[in-house]
């Protein structure tokens, strides 16, 4: 059961997971609200490449469409997200997120 | 041949992946993580997805990360006066994330066995095949997309707004 390539597709699930795992690590290690938007970054990267490997492995196109579509709302949602942290720094003076807990329970 | 690349290239991207979370300057992390996307272009061209991974290098690396760096820039984060958890907390953090990846490895280890391979290798990742299913099965989606970017846009110079220009 292999890749066109000759690579199995379980390494590809491997190489997702860890990449998915690392990501998740970040956003419960770090407190800085851009490392944690660099780390969902990652975790959106590694679903994309899991998917594409899962299409290549498939030979259907509609998993690289997704990809696709991931990407442009990806950056939609970098674009607004960075908006919003700008406009937390200008009122609070810091990207701490353990300042953001007025909503905490 | 092929198999060695593979491994290279997901050695560098896992290790480039956990120097952004550890590493403790905010420009270093952002660094770390364009190699990581560049690793991730290089697996898709591993994949015969030519296509994605000239589209992920140019929105990744040429905007995504531009406009990470930039926002560094204006919030004058490059000192290294991090805000950092308590070693519990990490400690935590490590050990779910750890037992969130072998939860992942062990629910989707045997799925090549679920997946009948399909015969013919059809070139699905070119441009010729790729654009031909996204105008025709995707277009309502590829149209309303645009949309997403619209509104995306007007929200980001609404909430980038200075709040005296507002009143």
């Amino acid at each position: 059961m292999k890749t066109a390539q000759g690579i199995p597709l379980d390494y590809y699930i491997w190489l997702s997971a860890a990449l998915f795992a690392i990501g998740v690590l970040g956003v419960l290690y770090r407190r800085n609200a851009i490392i944690i938007f660099m780390c969902i970054e990652l975790m959106l990267n590694a679903v994309n490449l899991l998917l594409v490997a899962f299409s290549n492995y498939y030979s259907d196109s509609s998993g690289q469409v997704f990809v696709f579509f991931i990407m442009a709302v990806a950056a939609a949602e970098v674009a607004v997200g960075l908006a919003i942290l700008i406009m937390m720094y200008r009122n609070t003076k810091t990207t701490d997120i353990n300042i953001l807990n007025k909503l905490k329970w | 041949m092929t198999l060695n690349l593979f491994y290279f290239l997901s050695f560098l991207g896992v290790l480039s992946a956990l120097l952004v979370v550890f590493s403790k300057n905010p420009v270093h992390s952002v660094l770390y993580l364009i190699i990581t996307f560049f690793v991730i272009a290089a697996h898709y061209v591993l994949l015969n997805a030519q296509f994605l991974a000239i589209v992920h290098i140019i929105v990744y690396a040429g905007a995504i990360m531009v406009l990470f760096l930039y926002v560094i820039m204006l919030l004058n984060l490059n000192q290294e006066a991090e805000p950092h958890k308590t070693n519990l907390i990490r400690f935590a953090a490590t050990i779910s994330s750890g037992l969130l990846l072998i939860i992942l490895v062990g629910s989707l280890k045997g799925t090549d066995q679920m997946i009948a391979q399909t015969s013919s290798p059809v070139e699905v990742g070119l441009v010729k095949s790729l654009g031909r299913v996204l105008f025709k099965e995707f277009l309502l989606p590829f149209e309303i997309s645009s949309v997403l970017l619209l509104a995306a846009m007007v929200g980001a110079v609404m909430l980038g707004k200075p709040d005296h220009i507002k009143k």
